[in-house]
């Protein structure tokens, strides 16, 4: 009772307005917090939209010269001044769309098993592994794809797969070609290598945020644990997972220097994925360097701007699909 | 209610010398028990005492983790669970558990419940829809969620996702009902409905409830067992544990002089 009467008769008006002094002052301190994490997250979108802006400024020749047959033709001839950015999109998307096809359930088994199945002195050396597999330099990867990779599929894989999957109906001529070695599946192959680790890390991570309470009431229910992961985990975690696969094919869409080495670099339409072909990116580390001509440069740069515009409708449509899920199961 | 007594009942599940290890902890001391069938039976004990080690032991919920280990004997219907060839899906489908946080699955009120139930059996769309209700109607949930079937079963209360855990666990037809401190993350409105659907469903299922609120074991159960330490100290009729116990520890332990 005694430190009550203390304290009570301690609020004195000078205490008052002391009170007062610090409460202003905290407020200050918080606008200016806001304030500076506004300015960090605003410089993002400044940076996006000039670099956006600058690739659609430096391309603007390109696209006034050749208009919307930019995008159509399948044209890409340096010495007489044609170019069309057909085949590059074309073989950006499908490398990719490959890529993620692979990864997707290697990194999602790879995932499951660490988090689910694995025992506790298995888990930490192939989570290791897996983020050491994020830290090599893509130069590695392209060289491994071209020295080791692309021999092993001229020599043992395309001949099969030209051999089984060749001769099936309807999909039969997407592998048909010449075992080259090199060309859209091998790049897709290796880009799958690559982004492995990311969409792994990610899920990884957030199917080990799915309570407890959760997984043990599916088991408690008699739940497999193939059931557990399909039908409670991967629905709870599904739209940070779907974030992953997308960092994942966002990293594939701009992959640049494996790419070069293993897609072949042809500006030559196919619908074969044994034949070789050319990214967005590995045309311009290609030809950049000898880009002598403004309208080849300019060609260049509007390629750039095109790989913004992909990558923008690809994740796009991703938010779309996503919001159409959550809203189908009325989350 | 006080001609209750361990020795009349009908035996459901019978424990012999059973012992539980956290990887080298030794949480359950050579426990000897005897639940008795469509009896409520509460254990109660201060944290720690492993009264919830002992309910994950009747499921087996505990065998997800590697290092957790049971040792002895637990007879449901006179066959060992614990024994390496028991089925588990035959076990889980026998001995349903309810948490203590309510936690429905992300997906619809409807597909909660048709999930379990699909697992375990195949059921045409309109026995499917039959089997819902009921178990929903057992959990006296139905009349507050029969219009929006389905909604996520996150947009409900506390209260109702419980009972929608309650309702999914029934629906699979379960003999025994394990409730691990069902109400302690709800409100006492909440506690209310759900201690008298206990109540409700001894009439079908052989309950065994473990919760650290002993009013609430003197309310709605039959039997009360009291565990410390790992060991099950006392077991007999609610009513002579709470009135008059024959070891100081449990008397010490319901008059509140430690726990």
């Amino acid at each position: 009772m005694t430190d009550n009467t203390q304290y009570m008769s301690a609020v004195i008006p000078d205490a008052i307005s002391e009170s007062e002094k610090r409460a202003a002052r905290d407020h200050r301190h918080d606008a200016w917090f806001r304030r500076t994490m506004l300015g960090a997250a605003l410089l993002v979108l400044l940076l996006l939209a000039s670099i956006a802006g600058s690739t659609l400024w430096g391309g603007a020749l390109a696209f006034k010269t050749f208009g919307f047959e930019f995008l159509t033709s399948t044209e890409w001839d340096v010495v007489n001044g044609k170019f069309g950015a057909l085949v590059p999109i074309y073989g950006t998307l499908v490398t990719s769309f490959l890529a993620l096809l692979i990864a997707v359930p290697v990194s999602f088994g790879i995932a499951v098993f660490l988090t689910e199945v694995a025992p506790p002195w298995l888990r930490m050396p192939i989570a290791s592994a897996v983020e050491l597999l994020a830290g090599i330099p893509s130069i590695i990867y392209g060289m491994w794809g071209l020295f080791v990779f692309g021999p092993f599929m001229a020599q043992y894989m395309a001949p099969w797969i030209n051999d089984n999957l060749g001769a099936l109906p309807l999909i039969g001529p997407v592998f048909q070609g010449p075992p080259l070695g090199i060309g859209m599946l091998t790049a897709g192959i290796v880009l799958a290598i690559m982004i492995i680790p990311f969409i792994t890390s990610v899920m990884t991570e957030v199917f080990r945020s799915v309570p407890i309470a959760l997984k043990e009431s599916a088991y408690a229910l008699g739940g497999t644990t193939w059931e557990v992961v399909w039908d409670i985990v991967l629905p709870y975690t599904r739209s940070a997972v779907v974030g992953g696969v997308f960092l994942g094919l966002g990293r594939a869409l701009g992959e640049t220097m494996a790419v070069t080495f293993v897609l072949g670099n042809a500006h030559q339409f196919s619908a074969s994925l044994m034949m070789p072909s050319s990214s967005i990116a590995s045309v311009i580390a290609n030809e950049f360097s000898e880009a002598y001509t403004d309208l080849h440069r300019s060609a260049l740069i509007a390629l750039g701007f095109l790989l913004f515009v992909v990558t923008f409708i690809v994740l796009a449509i991703a938010r779309l699909m996503l919001s159409r899920l959550s809203r189908k199961e009325g989350l | 209610m006080n001609n209750l007594s361990l020795a009349d009942e009908k035996t459901k599940i019978q424990v012999r010398g059973l012992d539980f290890y956290y990887g080298t902890q030794r949480s359950l001391k050579s426990v000897d028990m005897i639940i008795p069938e469509k009896r409520i039976t509460a254990i109660i004990g201060p944290s720690g005492c492993g009264k919830s080690t002992l309910l994950r032991v009747f499921n087996r919920i505990y065998s997800m983790y590697p290092k957790q280990e049971a040792k002895g004997e637990v007879m449901l219907n006179g066959e060992n669970i614990l024994a390496p060839g028991y089925s588990m899906n035959r076990l889980r489908s026998n001995v349903g558990m309810v948490f203590q946080k309510p936690v429905p699955f992300p997906m619809s009120i409807y597909d909660n419940i048709a999930y379990a139930v699909r697992h375990h059996e195949k059921l045409s769309r309109r026995e499917m829809e039959e089997r819902v209700e009921q178990a929903l109607r057992g959990a006296a949930l139905w009349d507050e969620v029969k219009d929006k079937l389905k909604q996520s079963a996150q947009s409900l209360s506390g209260g109702q996702q419980q009972r929608l855990c309650i309702a999914r666990t029934i629906a699979l037809r379960p003999q025994v009902l394990l409730l691990d401190e069902p109400t302690s993350a709800l409100d006492p409105i909440s506690t209310g409905r759900i201690e008298q659907l206990i109540t409700e469903l001894k009439e079908q299922f052989t309950v065994i409830i473990v919760t650290h609120n002993m009013q609430q074991a003197a309310r709605c159960s039959d039997y009360t067992a009291f565990m410390f330490m790992g060991e099950l100290i006392e077991h007999g009729d609610t009513d002579t544990i709470f009135t008059k116990p024959s070891k100081t520890q449990t008397e010490d332990y319901i008059t509140g002089r430690f726990g």
